[in-house]
C-alpha cells in the first residue's frame, strides 16, 4: 500500500484495482456527505415543493423563506441559539482550566494519594453517563436549578476524560524545562502559566474543539431538565420543532440546517486539528 | 521539585504537630491546589450521583421517596415488568450493537486501507468528507434520516419506485423499523475509525513493506500479512469504542420515532428513559442502568484483558 506513492510505481499507466479503490472513495465520501446535502437542499426549499413526488434533488425553488418562517413562527429560535452558545463556551473554559490543572499535578507532581486519585477518576471513565441521570435531576430539582442554564452547565464539568488527555499529554514534555524555570525564580503558579499552558497548546486545542462541540450537540440531559421553550438548547429546540410543525418540513430543516451551520464552518477552518484531535484523544483514551 | 524541598524542611526540623502539618503543606500545598478543583467537581458530580444511584437502585422510589429498601426488587422488576419489554430491549440492543460494530470496524478498515495510497491533499479531502457529519448533532442527523426514510414523500421510497419496486414504510412497520435505524448507521461513514486506523498504518515502517515486496509478496499479500497484525491493538480499541456506543443508543431512535412503534425499537436507554423521566420510577430506572453499566463493565474488562502489555496507566 505504501509503496503506491513511490515515483515508479504511479508511473504506472492505468491500473483497474487503482481505479476502483477511487470509485470506492468517491462513492462512499457521497454517502457520508448526503444527509448534510439533503438537510441544506430540503431547508431551502420551499414546503410546498418538498411535499412531493419526485423530490427535488437539485434545490430549483432555492428560497430563504423557510428561515423566515422559522424566526417569526418560532420567535425562540434565537434564545435557543444563545443558550446553546453560553453553555457550551462556559464549559469549555472550564474544562480547559480544571483539566490542565490536575493533568499537570497528575503527571509532573509527587504528592501522597496521588495514584489512588488517578485510579478512582480513571475507573469512573467508564461508568456511563445514563448512570447518574436519577440522581443528578433528583439534586438539580431539590436545588430550583430545572430550567435553568446552570442546570446543564454544572454537570457539564463532570467529564474526567480531559483530565485523562492533559495527564497522557503533559507527561510527554521534559521535565528538565519546569526545573529550569523554578531555579529562575518562577514560582508554582507561574510555571503552571508561563511554561506549562503554552507547551500543552496542542492538547488544549484538541480538547477545546471536542468539549465545545460535544456540549454544543448535547441532547438528553438538556431534554431532562429544560422545559420552558424559552430555555431549551439548540437540539432540544430542533427536535421539539418535529412535534410543532409535524409535516411543515421547510421549518423544521430551516432549523436543523442553521443549528449544524456553525459546527459545519468550524470544522471546516480547523479541520485539521479535529483530526489531529481524534487522534490525539484516542491513542491512549 | 517538592522532594527537594521537603528534604530541606526536614534539615530544619520545626517539632510539633503544627510544624508537621505546615511541612506537609510546604511540600504538598501546591499539588493539593492543582488537583482541587477538578476533584471537587468530579466528587460532588460523578462520584457522589454513582454511589448514590447505586443505593437508588435498591430502594422503593416511585416518584416519592419513602425510605425503604427493596432489595433486589427493582432488579426484579427491571426484567418483569410490561412483560418483560426490557428484555426486548436488551435483544434489540444487541441486534444493534452486533450489526453496526461489525459494519462500522469493517468499513473503516476497507476505507483507511483504501486511502492509503492516495497523496496528502487527498486523503485530507477524505478524512473531512467522512469527518464532517460527525460534528453534527445526532438530532438532526435522525432528523434528516427520518426525512429521507419518509414513506409518502422521502427519498429512499422514490429510489425504490425508480426501478419499480414498492415503498416501504420504513419507520412505521414494526417487523422494519429496527433494520432502518440499524441501516442508519450502517450508512454512516465510521470516521473515528478512518482517521485511527489511517494514522495506525502510517505509522508502519516502509521498510516492513520494502522487505515483503522483495520476497515477492503482493499487495494483498503485504496488506494481509503486515497491515492486518500491527493494527490489531487500534482493530480492538475501535471494537471497544463502537460497542460501547452502540450499546448507549438513544437519541437515534427517540427522535427518528418519537411515538416509538410499539415496542418493536425500544432499546436499553430508551427503557431508562421512559422509566426514570416518564414514568417517575427512579429504582427503576436506576437499576436498569446498573444493568447498562454491568455490560459495559463486561466489555471494558475483556478490553484490559487484550490490552494489558499495551496500555499504560
Amino acid at each position: 500500500m505504501e509503496l503506491r506513492a513511490t515515483p515508479t510505481v504511479r508511473k504506472a499507466p492505468f491500473k483497474p484495482s487503482t481505479a476502483l479503490a477511487w470509485l470506492v472513495l468517491i462513492v462512499t465520501s457521497c454517502i457520508s456527505l448526503w444527509p448534510m446535502y439533503w438537510l441544506f437542499v430540503t431547508a431551502l426549499t420551499p414546503t410546498t415543493y418538498t411535499l412531493k413526488t419526485p423530490p427535488d434533488v437539485v434545490p430549483l425553488h432555492a428560497s430563504l423563506s423557510n428561515f423566515e418562517r422559522l424566526l417569526t413562527r418560532a420567535p425562540d429560535y434565537w434564545s435557543w441559539g444563545f443558550n446553546s452558545f453560553l453553555i457550551s463556551i462556559a464549559i469549555t473554559l472550564f474544562h480547559l482550566l480544571f483539566d490542565t490543572m490536575a493533568g499537570y499535578a497528575f503527571a509532573k507532581r509527587q504528592f501522597p494519594g496521588r495514584n489512588i486519585l488517578f485510579w478512582i477518576i480513571v475507573a469512573t471513565l467508564m461508568v456511563p453517563a445514563y448512570v447518574t441521570l436519577v440522581p443528578m435531576y433528583i439534586v438539580t430539582r431539590e436545588l430550583d436549578l430545572l430550567n435553568s442554564l446552570w442546570a446543564v452547565i454544572l454537570p457539564g464539568f463532570a467529564n474526567v476524560f480531559g483530565i485523562f488527555l492533559m495527564r497522557q499529554y503533559i507527561q510527554t514534555l521534559p521535565s528538565e524545562l519546569l526545573d529550569a524555570a523554578r531555579i529562575d525564580g518562577c514560582n508554582e503558579l507561574q510555571v503552571f502559566w508561563h511554561v506549562i499552558l503554552p507547551l500543552c497548546k496542542p492538547a488544549i486545542g484538541a480538547l477545546a474543539i471536542f468539549t465545545f462541540v460535544r456540549h454544543w450537540n448535547d441532547f438528553l440531559w438538556p431534554l431532562i431538565v429544560l422545559s420552558d421553550t424559552a430555555s431549551f438548547t439548540l437540539p432540544v429546540g430542533v427536535n421539539s420543532l418535529q412535534s410543532e410543525f409535524s409535516t411543515d418540513y421547510g421549518i423544521i430543516f430551516a432549523g436543523a440546517a442553521l443549528a449544524a451551520l456553525p459546527m459545519i464552518v468550524f470544522f471546516l477552518i480547523f479541520q485539521r486539528y479535529f483530526l489531529e484531535g481524534v487522534r490525539m484523544g484516542a491513542l491512549k483514551g | 521539585m517538592s522532594n527537594i524541598a521537603l528534604e530541606k524542611e526536614n534539615l530544619k526540623r520545626p517539632s510539633g504537630v503544627r510544624g508537621k502539618i505546615a511541612r506537609f503543606f510546604k511540600a504538598y500545598g501546591w499539588s493539593y491546589f492543582f488537583v482541587l478543583p477538578s476533584f471537587t467537581v468530579f466528587t460532588v458530580f460523578i462520584l457522589i450521583p454513582v454511589l448514590w444511584a447505586l443505593v437508588i437502585s435498591f430502594q422503593n422510589y416511585d416518584f416519592a421517596w419513602d425510605g425503604t429498601w427493596a432489595g433486589f426488587s427493582n432488579y426484579v422488576r427491571a426484567f418483569t415488568t410490561e412483560n418483560g419489554v426490557f428484555l426486548r430491549a436488551i435483544e434489540h440492543t444487541l441486534f444493534y450493537t452486533i450489526i453496526t460494530v461489525t459494519a462500522n470496524v469493517l468499513i473503516a478498515l476497507a476505507l483507511a486501507s483504501l486511502i492509503q495510497g492516495r497523496s496528502k491533499h487527498w486523503k485530507t479531502f477524505f478524512l473531512a468528507a467522512y469527518y464532517l457529519p460527525a460534528v453534527t448533532s445526532v438530532v438532526i442527523i435522525a432528523i434528516t434520516w427520518r426525512w429521507i426514510y419518509n414513506s409518502e414523500y422521502g427519498l429512499l421510497n422514490y429510489l425504490l419506485g425508480l426501478v419499480h419496486l414498492p415503498a416501504v414504510r420504513w419507520l412505521s412497520d414494526p417487523n422494519l423499523v429496527l433494520g432502518s435505524i440499524t441501516l442508519s448507521t450502517v450508512l454512516t461513514v465510521p470516521a473515528t475509525g478512518v482517521v485511527l486506523f489511517n494514522a495506525a498504518m502510517g505509522s508502519i515502517p516502509t521498510e516492513f513493506y520494502e522487505a515483503a515486496r522483495i520476497d515477492g509478496a503482493g499487495p494483498f499479500r503485504r496488506w494481509w500479512h503486515i497491515t492486518l497484525p500491527l493494527i490489531k491493538p487500534t482493530t480492538l480499541y475501535l471494537v471497544v469504542l463502537y460497542t460501547i456506543a452502540s450499546f448507549e443508543v438513544f437519541e437515534k431512535v427517540f427522535v427518528m420515532i418519537p411515538a416509538g412503534v410499539g415496542d418493536s425499537a425500544q432499546v436499553i436507554v430508551t427503557q431508562i428513559y421512559e422509566n426514570g423521566f416518564q414514568q417517575f420510577r427512579y429504582g427503576l430506572a436506576s437499576a436498569q442502568a446498573f444493568v447498562l453499566f454491568l455490560m459495559i463493565a463486561a466489555v471494558a474488562v475483556v478490553q484490559f484483558r487484550v490490552f494489558k502489555t499495551d496500555v499504560e496507566y
